[in-house]
């Protein structure tokens, strides 16, 4: 990444936020955790040949999915991409389904044959992850279409990476759902790189918050490491999208620790940035700020931590003892 | 059972929309031009009129983006009807269509059902040339997952638009345009055909002619022609592609033990060849000869009106391939 790159992404930083009540303040650290936790394990579980098919983990990225969701509803609805474990997971996801599916176990949302790219949980209403970049945009349109022909003020939130904003789509989707004033937030996790490509080299007009301002949607840059910060942007998003103002579009400039895919060798980023970007860590911020103002001590931060490794192993555990989907399984529910 | 009366098939297909619209609040229609202007081809007549702009829903010219927002709206409790205006443009919907829509029900192992329906106007016969006149539904029957009608007759254009409506599953149906005048039989009131369900449109005893949508009217002539030169043809429209009643078809070969397969897409990999080669594997030890293909030209179809009439087979046409099928030794 370019120096003036660099400078641009800092400057999405803005003051602290307050922190909500300690409850909620803990639930909001204890569910980054709980997708930090699970995606550790995931991938030594790939290294070890476990996971088939590709893995792309959002490590770095947790503030985002966790805060859009704690501001989200039972009735709202979200549509993910292919980095989406935390925002299945931030909406409601049974950490043993969710576990089992991308491990291809019969007892996963899928029967196991659908994996990590296409995650779907209609109980919390999660309109998948998706194999298609970009892919979710328009179905979280459609979805708010939906709902606001229902009129009962529910939204839906599709997130997507910046390498999305170079999809024809995207645009096609703003316009339509700017013109209908649909009640659909458009998050961008805008963590630098599009699969192995920096944004800049291949994006022209390096402020991707004037992608949602040509067409006249509330848009705004929010910073991705920080969750509080992110669930401010998304509560004024929600409460638009709730009182018929229409969509709003947020850029949340992250970070992604890992690769495009496990195994992906980073040979393009270099190990300073990587190390100044895991000094924001959306945990370790959120579990200093909780230290500073005395809201927990360390040992309930550890104690937290504990619970949800213990919480992921048991899903491995669980899901490890579940059946592979059979040849029974291969043609089911292909039509309604 | 309703009592028919004679309607044209445009306006039987609206009689549906009309009537699935009424019943059912969740059903919406979205396209370009289909609000107040009621379609480029007045195929969505006073459906804006009587159900407002937020069930007859304009769109702007993002056939991409416009049909992903109709998958998911099918996601999450309504019903859209999709309109792309020409078969050709489906092209710019295939993402939606072939990767997300047909898709849904399976990857959610049936937690989420996609019920749309996609309905696009096809063919030959206005001198709209190469990128406005192809039939491409060879392409959506490719992929599994996804339902695909062509109704021939104004009865079933009615009955076939209530039933893709109804069903909970991504329905592509493609009609004819120039179909859209032809009058027929229409029962009133509901109305609806089973999808997957083929219907012999002539009975013979010499040669099955398998034939979709506008094909099909041009097999009936040419049974005509071939019945005054004592060939007895039997036409069988399959009036549904995926679902394909095999068994009606199958049933016709077994009968006649030859058969022609016509149909208005490219003869290439098309659906001729899939029909085809279903009756070679299905009927073989009652088939007295190779069974015949005739598909569109595997040409871009010119605006030209001394040789677009040549890339899709008129009646004397068919009857010269099926006469020479049938006697051939």
């Amino acid at each position: 990444m370019s120096d003036s790159a660099k400078q641009k992404r800092k400057k999405a930083a803005a003051a602290a936020p307050p922190l909500p009540a300690a409850e909620q303040s803990l639930a909001l650290l204890r569910q980054m955790q709980l997708i930090r936790a699970f995606e550790e394990k995931l991938r030594s579980l790939f290294s070890a040949g476990l996971v088939p098919g590709l893995l792309h983990l959002c490590a770095g990225q947790e503030a985002v999915a966790v805060g859009v969701c704690s501001e989200l509803g039972a009735a709202d609805v979200i549509a993910s991409n292919h980095r989406g474990h935390g925002h299945c997971l931030a909406k409601g996801a049974s950490v043993n389904r969710t576990m089992a599916e991308v491990l291809g176990r019969r007892s996963g949302y899928g029967l196991g044959r659908s994996g990590t790219l296409h995650l779907f949980d209609s109980v919390n209403g999660n309109l998948g992850t998706n194999g298609i970049v970009g892919g979710g945009i328009p179905l979280a349109a459609g979805a708010a279409l939906s709902a606001k022909r229902r009129g009962r003020g529910e939204v839906a939130a599709c997130f997507f990476g910046d390498g999305a904003l170079n999809q024809g789509l995207m645009f096609e989707v703003l316009n339509m759902a700017a013109i209908w004033k649909l009640p659909a937030i458009f998050i961008c996790e805008n963590n630098g790189y599009g699969e192995f490509t920096a944004i800049e080299d291949v994006t022209a007009g390096l402020n991707p918050v004037a992608r949602g301002t040509v067409f006249d949607i509330p848009s705004e840059a929010v910073d991705g490491m920080d969750v509080l910060a992110v669930r401010e942007a998304a509560a004024r998003a929600v409460a638009r999208g709730r009182a018929g103002e229409g969509p709003s579009f947020l850029v949340c400039t992250t970070y992604r620790y890992g690769g495009h895919h496990v195994g992906d060798s980073q040979s393009y980023k270099d190990a300073e940035e990587v190390r100044e970007w895991k000094e924001k860590d959306p945990i370790l911020k959120l579990s200093r700020r909780l230290e500073a103002e005395g809201v927990a001590s360390a040992e309930r931060i550890a104690a937290l931590e504990a619970e949800v490794q213990a919480e992921v192993l048991a899903a491995v555990e669980a899901a490890n003892a579940e059946a592979l989907p059979t040849a029974d399984d291969l043609g089911r529910f292909l039509y309604a | 059972m309703p009592e028919p009366r004679v309607i044209n098939y445009r306006a039987a297909i609206l009689e549906a929309l009309f009537a699935e619209m009424r019943r059912d609040p969740s059903v919406i229609v979205m396209g370009e031009d289909v609000g107040a202007a009621g379609g480029v081809f007045k195929q969505a007549a006073g459906l804006f009129e009587e159900f407002g702009a937020d069930r007859v829903i304009d769109t702007p010219i993002s056939e991409s983006g416009a049909f992903g927002i109709a998958v998911g709206a099918a996601m999450s409790g309504s019903r859209p009807v999709f309109e792309v205006m020409f078969g050709d443009f489906i092209t710019l919907v295939m993402d939606q269509l072939a990767n997300q829509a047909a898709k849904v029900q399976y990857m959610s192992a049936g937690q989420i059902s996609v019920p749309l329906v996609l309905r696009t106007a096809v063919g030959i016969g206005a001198n709209l040339g190469p990128q406005h006149s192809q039939s491409l539904h060879a392409w959506t029957a490719h992929i599994p997952g996804l339902k695909v009608v062509m109704p021939s007759t104004a009865a079933d254009a009615k009955g076939l638009m209530a039933a893709a409506i109804r069903d909970d599953n991504p329905v592509v149906y493609f009609e004819d345009r120039t179909l859209y005048t032809l009058r027929g039989d229409v029962p009133e009131g509901d109305y609806h055909v089973p999808i997957g369900v083929a219907e012999v449109r002539r009975e013979g005893e010499d040669v099955s002619i398998v034939a979709t949508s506008r094909m099909v009217h041009v097999a009936l002539a040419a049974a005509d022609l071939l019945a005054a030169d004592g060939i007895s043809a039997e036409v069988v429209d399959p009036r549904s592609l995926v679902p394909l009643d095999v068994a009606t078809l199958v049933a016709s070969v077994r009968k006649t033990s030859r058969a022609v397969v016509v149909d208005g897409g490219y003869r290439q990999y098309g659906v001729t060849g899939e029909i085809a080669a279903t009756l070679a594997e299905e009927a073989f030890d009652w088939l007295d000869a190779p069974v015949t293909r005739i598909g569109a030209e595997n040409v871009p179809i010119p605006f030209s009106r001394s040789l677009e009439p040549l890339v899709v087979p008129d009646a004397p046409r068919l009857a010269k391939a099926v006469a020479e099928l049938v006697r051939r030794r």
